[in-house]
C-alpha cells in the first residue's frame, strides 16, 4: 500500500459493512468506496425480523438507509444482488461476477449463514430466519394461521415461538439438548428461560431431535426422534449459524470458524480487515479469540476495522464486553460478557412473579466475566461497566447485594 | 450541544448507558433517563460513542 489508501472495497452489505463505509466517509476518506452485497436488498436491520416484524398488522421493513443516501450523499458504489466470489490478496482484487475490483483496503463483512437440516430440501413451509426474504415467508405463514414447529430453542427460535404465541397460534419447540441455551447462558439460567416458554403456552420438548419431515411438496408433519410426530404448516429451523467464508477459500486469509484477525481486526493479508459475525478476533479484554454473532459488536467492528485500515500506524485494538438481548413474550433477556464460567450465581430471583427480575452472575477465576438479566434493564449495563473495568468477583457480589437491598 | 432522544425509537436497550453512564441511565421502569440535558465537559467522545452504538438510532445532538 502506498502512503494512503486510494480505494476501499467492503464485502457484505449489512450492519458491519454499512458501518464500515459510513466510518470511511466520517474519517474523511474521499476516494472510491464499493459496497458489495449478495442480497438484492439495501442494508436492513436483522434483530426486528424475529421480533416486531412478525407481529400482526402492517410490518415495517427495518431499512437502515435509503439508496439515495448511500449512493448520493455518501457516494458509495453499491453492487447489490451479486456475491463476491473470490478475494485475491496477492493482486489485491475482489471478484464480483465478471468484474475484478482492485482495492487498497478490503473489509470482509459477509456475516453468517444459518445451518439447515437434512431432509427439508424442496419442502415448502420449512424456513430458516436470517434474511428479509425469510422473514417475509415466515410472516406470511403466521398471517395464514400456521401451526408452527420451531426446531432449536435458541434465541431466534424462541423469538419466533413468542411471535406465534402472541397471535394465539399453537407452537411446538423441539430442542435436542436437555436444557435450552446451555452453551449460551449455562444450565441454571437455561432452565429459567425454558420456564418462560411453558408459562406462555408453548409446547417445549427438550432432549428430542428431528427425525424427518413429511409432506407432499409442502410440510405437513415433523417426525421426532422419540417416535412422536407434530403436525405443522410452518417449520422454522433455528439451529445456529456458520460464518460465511466459503468465498474466501484459497484467498490466503486464515480461516478457522471465521476469518482470523488480530486485536485490531487485521487479517494479516495486506490491507484486509474483517468485521461482524464473520470475524474471529482477539478480544484483549478477555485475552482470547472470539467470534460473536451480536448486533453491537458487528456495528462497532465495522467502523473500527475501517478506521484501523485507513491509519494502521495508529490502529487501536477493538475490545468489548459482548452484549446481546432477546425479547421473549413480554420479557427481555439481556446478557453481557462470556458464559463459559467456573460458577454461576443467581443474585436476584424474581422468577415467582410475572415480570419479576432475575439476575445471574458468571465467575471465572476471581473475576466477574458475565451477567444475565431477565427483566433487568436498569441493572444490566451497570454489570457491563463492572466487567469492562475487570471488577473482582467479591466486589461484584457486594454490588449485587447493595442493589438488592436498595 | 443538546442531547435528543427519539422516544418513539428508543427501546431501552441501554447500550448508551454502558458507553456513557454519567449521561444515560435506564430506570426500573425500563425508561431511558437523561442525567444531563447537554453534553458534559470532557464526555463528548463517550456521548458520540453512545449515539453510534444505539441499535435503534434514537439518539442525536442538536446545537
Ligand atoms: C433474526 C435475527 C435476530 C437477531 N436478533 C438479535 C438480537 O436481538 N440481539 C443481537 O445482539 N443480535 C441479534 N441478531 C444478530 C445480528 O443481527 C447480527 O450479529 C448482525 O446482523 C451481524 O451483522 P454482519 O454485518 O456481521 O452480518 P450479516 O448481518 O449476516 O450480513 C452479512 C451480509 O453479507 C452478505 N454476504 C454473504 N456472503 C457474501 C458474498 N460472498 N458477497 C457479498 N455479500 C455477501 C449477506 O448476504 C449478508 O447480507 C439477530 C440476527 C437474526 C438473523
Ligand atoms: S441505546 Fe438507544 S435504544 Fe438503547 S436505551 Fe439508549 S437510546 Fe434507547
Amino acid at each position: 500500500m502506498g502512503a494512503s489508501p486510494e480505494r476501499i472495497v467492503v464485502v457484505g452489505a449489512s450492519l458491519a459493512g454499512l458501518r464500515a463505509v459510513e466510518a470511511a466517509r466520517k474519517a474523511g476518506f474521499g476516494g472510491p468506496v464499493t459496497l458489495i452485497g449478495a442480497e438484492d436488498h439495501l442494508p436492513y436491520d436483522r434483530p426486528p425480523l424475529s421480533k416486531a416484524y412478525l407481529d400482526e398488522g402492517d410490518p415495517v421493513t427495518p431499512w437502515f438507509r435509503t439508496a439515495d443516501h448511500l449512493t448520493g450523499e455518501l457516494g458509495i458504489d453499491l453492487r447489490l444482488g451479486t456475491p463476491a466470489s473470490a478475494l485475491d490478496t496477492a493482486s489485491r482484487t475482489v471478484v464480483v461476477g465478471r468484474d475484478e475490483i482492485p482495492y487498497d483496503v478490503a473489509v470482509i463483512a459477509t456475516g453468517a449463514r444459518p445451518r439447515t437440516l437434512p431432509g427439508a430440501d424442496g419442502l415448502a413451509g420449512v424456513h430458516t430466519l436470517r434474511t428479509l426474504d425469510d422473514a417475509r415467508a415466515v410472516r406470511a405463514a403466521l398471517d395464514a394461521g400456521a401451526r408452527t414447529v420451531v426446531v432449536g430453542a435458541g434465541f431466534i427460535g424462541s423469538e419466533v415461538a413468542s411471535g406465534a404465541r402472541k397471535r394465539g397460534l399453537p407452537v411446538t419447540v423441539v430442542e435436542a439438548m436437555p436444557t435450552p441455551l446451555v452453551r449460551a447462558v449455562g444450565e441454571a439460567m437455561g432452565q429459567r428461560c425454558a420456564a418462560l416458554h411453558r408459562a406462555n403456552g408453548t409446547d417445549l420438548r427438550c432432549g428430542v431431535g428431528v427425525a424427518g419431515f413429511e409432506g407432499d411438496g409442502r410440510v405437513e408433519r415433523v417426525r421426532l426422534s422419540d417416535g412422536t410426530a407434530v403436525e405443522a404448516d410452518l417449520v422454522v429451523v433455528g439451529v445456529g449459524a456458520q460464518p460465511a467464508t466459503g468465498w474466501l477459500a484459497g484467498s490466503g486469509v486464515t480461516l478457522d470458524d471465521g476469518v482470523v484477525c488480530d486485536a485490531t481486526l487485521a487479517t494479516g493479508g495486506p490491507g484486509v480487515y474483517a468485521a461482524g459475525d464473520v470475524a474471529r478476533w482477539h478480544n484483549p479484554l478477555f485475552d482470547r479469540p472470539m467470534r460473536l454473532e451480536h448486533w453491537t459488536s458487528a456495528a462497532e467492528q465495522g467502523a473500527a476495522a475501517v478506521r484501523n485500515a485507513l491509519d494502521p500506524s495508529a490502529a487501536r485494538p477493538y475490545e468489548t464486553v459482548p452484549y446481546f438481548w432477546s425479547d421473549w413474550y413480554d420479557t427481555r433477556i439481556q446478557f453481557v460478557g462470556v458464559p463459559t464460567a467456573d460458577e454461576v450465581v443467581v443474585v436476584e430471583d424474581g422468577s415467582g412473579a410475572a415480570g419479576g427480575r432475575q439476575v445471574a452472575l458468571y465467575r471465572e477465576g476471581d473475576r466477574l466475566v458475565g451477567a444475565l438479566t431477565v427483566n433487568g434493564q436498569s441493572v444490566i449495563m451497570k454489570y457491563r461497566g463492572l466487567i469492562m473495568r475487570r471488577t473482582s468477583w467479591a466486589d461484584a457480589l457486594d454490588f449485587a447485594r447493595a442493589r438488592r437491598e436498595a | 450541544m443538546e442531547i435528543i432522544v427519539d422516544r418513539a425509537k428508543c427501546t431501552s436497550l441501554g447500550i448508551c448507558e454502558s458507553l456513557a453512564p454519567d449521561v444515560f441511565e435506564v430506570d426500573d421502569n425500563g425508561e431511558l433517563v437523561l442525567k444531563a440535558a447537554t453534553v458534559p465537559d470532557g464526555l463528548r467522545d463517550d456521548v458520540e460513542a453512545a449515539i453510534a452504538g444505539c441499535p435503534t438510532e434514537a439518539l442525536r445532538l442538536r446545537d
